[in-house]
């Protein structure tokens, strides 16, 4: 083969089946991307809550984009607590600061992030949640301590819209 | 199908056979030489098709009444066992006949393990099983969230959740199933849509299962080879056929006392509340048959290495005929593997009543010895034992240990007087 330029038929053959190539993926992908979060699911992306009647300590729970969001109004102890984690204890480091822009206020998506199942409030062995499906345990800043989850609970895109609004989204 | 010559008697029947050889294909079926030896432990072949038909019909008369939204579909399965004709009925069998499903295909795969019925020349045979057992859970998990009630709900997000794992693109892996940002409206019409077409695709391999059974013939309890037509043969009908068909009552029996005596006992009390993303429940747990397999996930404190050790666990399994390094079949003349085999069943039998336990203290404990072990017996055990392992001497025909009373040793040790 390497001695010979490769023959006229060769040529056409291979042109052929790459032609094919992409005219098969051309159909096929549509195929796929039609299971994709399509126009009206991407519509909900945001959502504005309410957080006035929270009292410090007490976890609402809204839905957003059809996931539990948990925000918490946290008491002078859990911030203190959150803070005074060395980063090196943690599986998934990231400081309080960065997670709770608003010390008070803990916004987060509810959703552990081992497979997915809802954590419970003022649970576990570090004052914070506990997820009952495999037992993973979250800290006072929602970052994981302990299990098999890998990450830190993830804290969504939000902002306060005034001073008793949060929009998430 | 070419291995004998068949004309039809009347004249339209050849007429019609020279055209579409059905008649050909029929006559085979009925005449196909089976070993004459074949114990009750291979009528589950039988019982195991019966159970796909049972399936596919149940289901296609559910889904005349089913309706496959979030809003709706809790409703309409409460509105099929309330107002539908019987519908309690066919929701019942359907939903055991899963149950009943896997415990037929259960003792059909540890009945290969037996006799050996995995290894040369029945490795296809093998390999396309393994492919319908992935099959069957899949269209199973889909099934168990159509009724979407919270064990529904939750299954498919734990389940869905594992593909997260992927490094990198595992979130979007997880996200294109879902159609969203959790398990929702369009991940329920999908799962529908799957759920249905799965049984159909069951159905073809079932016939390539059967197609490539018959080209080296039925492996059988003392795992010889065997000359077909021969002495040692007898023709699938009547004789596999009745046999086949007495079995098949016999398990009825157990079907129907699921069915009428003890409807839910094999489902959660939770899927009977409808689905709250909010809310998980406090003990999420698959349904029996996926219990062995849930352990080893929960028995790895990684989540990659979870998801890995889980999937492996079952794709272990078509490389089977290969690690397996005896050339002895059956179990009967292998004194060691016998004993390893029933090790093994115990080990499964472990993990399942693991998998329904909290993954705490001692069961984690004892979760990840039978994790352990379950590898171990087929990447250690297994290719050891073919070259370590003194095997019994094999009789040479079926006939010799009918003759002798028994498949087993004594008659084996006869076998001399026999073939002077």
């Amino acid at each position: 083969m390497s001695d010979k330029k490769p023959k006229r038929r060769e040529f056409l053959f291979t042109a052929t089946y790459a032609v094919g190539a992409v005219g098969v993926g051309a159909v096929v992908w549509p195929l796929v991307d039609q299971m994709n979060p399509d126009a009206s699911v991407k519509a909900l992306a945001s959502t504005e809550v309410d957080v006035s009647s929270v009292q410090p300590g007490n976890t609402i729970t809204v839905l957003w984009r059809g996931k539990p969001v948990f925000i918490r109004r946290r008491t002078p102890d859990e911030i203190a607590e959150a803070k005074s984690v060395k980063m090196e204890d943690l599986i998934h480091p990231e400081k309080d600061e960065d997670r709770a822009k608003d010390p008070e206020w803990l916004v987060m998506l509810g959703v552990c992030t081992h497979l997915g199942c809802v954590p419970l409030n003022d649970k576990g062995d570090y004052d914070g949640w506990f997820c009952p499906c495999h037992g993973s345990h979250y800290d006072t800043s929602g970052r994981i301590r302990k299990g098999p989850a890998p990450l830190n609970m993830e804290v969504p895109k939000y902002e306060f819209v005034n001073a008793n609004t949060i929009k998430i989204g | 199908m070419s291995d004998h010559d068949y004309t039809p008697t009347s004249k339209v029947g050849k007429w019609f056979n020279d055209r579409l050889p059905l008649l050909s294909l029929a006559n085979h079926l009925t005449d196909y030489p089976t070993p004459k030896n074949l114990n009750y432990w291979w009528t589950f072949g039988g019982i195991l098709t019966f159970c796909l038909i049972t399936q596919i019909v149940t289901g296609l008369t559910l889904a005349m009444h089913y309706i496959a939204h979030a809003d709706m579909a809790f409703e309409s399965v409460e509105h099929i066992m309330r107002d539908v004709n019987y519908g309690w009925l066919i929701r019942y069998i359907h939903a055991n006949g899963a149950s009943m499903f896997f415990l037929a295909v259960y003792i059909h795969i540890f009945r290969s393990l037996f006799y050996g019925s995995y290894k040369s020349p029945r490795e296809i045979i093998w390999i396309i099983g393994i492919i319908i057992y992935l099959l069957m859970m899949a269209a199973a998990f889909m099934g168990y969230v159509l009724p979407w009630g919270q064990m529904s709900f939750w299954g498919a997000t734990v389940i869905t959740n594992l593909f997260s794992a992927i490094p990198l693109v595992g979130e979007g892996i997880v996200t294109w199933l879902w159609g969203g940002y959790s398990v929702d409206n369009p991940t329920l019409t999908r799962f529908f849509t799957l759920h249905y077409l799965i049984p159909f695709l069951i159905l073809g391999l079932v016939v390539l299962h059967i197609w490539a059974l018959h080209v080296p013939g039925n492996n059988n309890p003392v795992g010889i080879d065997i000359k077909k037509p021969s002495k040692d043969t007898v023709p699938f009908h009547p004789y596999i056929v009745i046999k086949d068909g007495f079995a098949l009552l016999m398990f009825m029996i157990v079907f129907a006392f699921f069915v009428f005596y003890s409807p839910n006992i094999l489902g959660h009390a939770d899927n009977y509340i409808e689905a709250n993303p909010m809310v998980t429940p406090a003990h999420i747990v698959p349904e029996w048959y996926l219990l062995p397999f849930y352990a080893i996930l929960r028995s790895v404190p990684d989540k990659l290495l979870g998801v890995v050790a889980m999937l492996s666990a079952i794709l272990i399994l078509a490389a089977l005929p290969w690690l397996d390094t005896s050339k002895i079949r059956s179990a009967v003349f292998r004194p060691l593997y016998k004993q390893f085999y029933w090790i093994l069943v115990a080990d499964v039998l472990i993990l399942g009543y693991m998998g329904a336990m909290p993954a705490e203290g001692l069961y984690l404990l004892i979760a990840r010895v039978a994790t352990a072990y379950y590898f171990l017996h087929f990447l250690v055990v297994l290719p050891v034992l073919g070259f370590k392992e003194k095997t019994l001497p094999v009789p040479l025909s079926i006939t010799e240990p009918v003759l002798g009373g028994s498949p087993n040793l004594a008659a084996a040790r006869n076998k001399e007087s026999f073939n002077k």
